[in-house]
């Protein structure tokens, strides 16, 4: 930071122009690499790999997101429930979705499973949301860069 | 920004108030410091299962050819067992090959790739990691371009049944 000594009285003065060029230009990186869609993640789910895993091309409309952990409990809506204890919320989620004028068969259920939890849990899960008449499920992985399996 | 006129009236001399710029810049800076992360991206795999149409058995004969993958797990939840149709396989990769050869590689409307749909029978123990390798053997592969090649799109899963049995079927 180059320092000039200006005026009669000795008074320094800094030249701050590159360090607020320098800082705007950090603040405009981090800006454009912040990613808000990956808000909806929860620490405890570590997604299984696949290579097939692509992000969709348009984001999803008013998702149902639930996250099941390796011990069977689910996350949905910022609070914890069992498998058999989540109706109520899907039923209150699934509703809204169609008040607002959503089909039934359209809404999608992001399902977010640990990568070590039982298939069978997931497939209760699935069955959980069959019964108020959820249909089209997405199963979330994680993007697998081939060649480092 | 306040700006305030120093010196004398002739000289008009205006000197910015830098600080809480710079105050709020590096909070922002260090907001963005903090909440940055690289993540890998994630993708899905859509399933349409609606309650209202339950399969049991093999789907249709007359449209696709049925097939009916079998994932067996042992108590810790490791795959133990891969079967297309009642036909062991030993890695998923043998049972991608199984798949290609079944569905080629006819596209478009009406092809068997299209239509071609998979039911997935498995364990209640075994872990969601392999379910989901199996559903990429099935569903596709990356070429060597980079690019994925499809194969099925229409993957189901049976009825899931209670733990105590110890086996999806």
């Amino acid at each position: 930071m180059r320092i000039q000594r200006k005026g009669p009285q000795g008074i320094f003065e800094a030249d701050l122009t590159p360090m607020i060029d320098m800082t705007f230009q950090l603040i405009a990186f981090f800006m454009v690499l912040i990613n808000f869609s990956q808000s909806e993640q929860n620490q405890l789910i570590q997604l299984p790999l696949s290579e097939l895993a692509k992000p969709p091309r348009t984001p999803l409309d008013f998702p149902i997101t639930l996250h099941l952990t390796k011990s069977g409990s689910v996350f949905a809506g910022g609070m914890e429930m069992s498998i058999d204890g989540i109706r109520p919320y899907l039923t209150q989620e699934y509703r809204a979705r169609l008040d607002s004028g959503m089909a039934g068969e359209d809404i999608p259920v992001i399902i977010r499973a640990h990568k070590d939890a039982e298939t069978g849990q997931v497939q209760k899960l699935i069955s959980r949301c069959q019964d108020i008449g959820l249909q089209n499920f997405k199963l979330r992985a994680k993007e697998e860069v081939v060649g480092n399996t | 920004m306040r700006i305030r006129h120093v010196g004398s009236r002739s000289g008009d001399k205006i000197e910015l108030q830098m600080t809480p710029m710079i105050d709020i810049v590096f909070q922002l800076l260090i907001f963005f410091l903090l909440t940055f992360r690289i993540v890998s991206m994630e993708g899905d795999f859509n399933i349409k299962m609606p309650r209202a149409a339950p399969r049991e058995g093999l789907p249709d004969p007359n449209l696709v050819p049925p097939m009916l993958v079998r994932l067996q797990a042992d108590a810790k939840g490791d795959i133990i067992g891969i079967r297309l149709n009642d036909t062991p396989y030993g890695t998923y990769d043998a049972l991608r090959n199984r798949i290609i050869e079944l569905v080629g590689s006819d596209t478009g409307p009406g092809s068997v790739q299209e239509t071609a749909e998979v039911e997935f029978d498995c364990d209640y123990h075994l872990r969601y990691e392999e379910t989901i390798k199996a559903i990429t053997a099935v569903s596709g592969y990356v070429g060597d371009d980079g690019k994925p090649v499809k194969l099925v799109e229409k993957i189901k899963f049976k009825q899931a049944t209670a733990p105590e049995g110890g086996s999806g079927s």
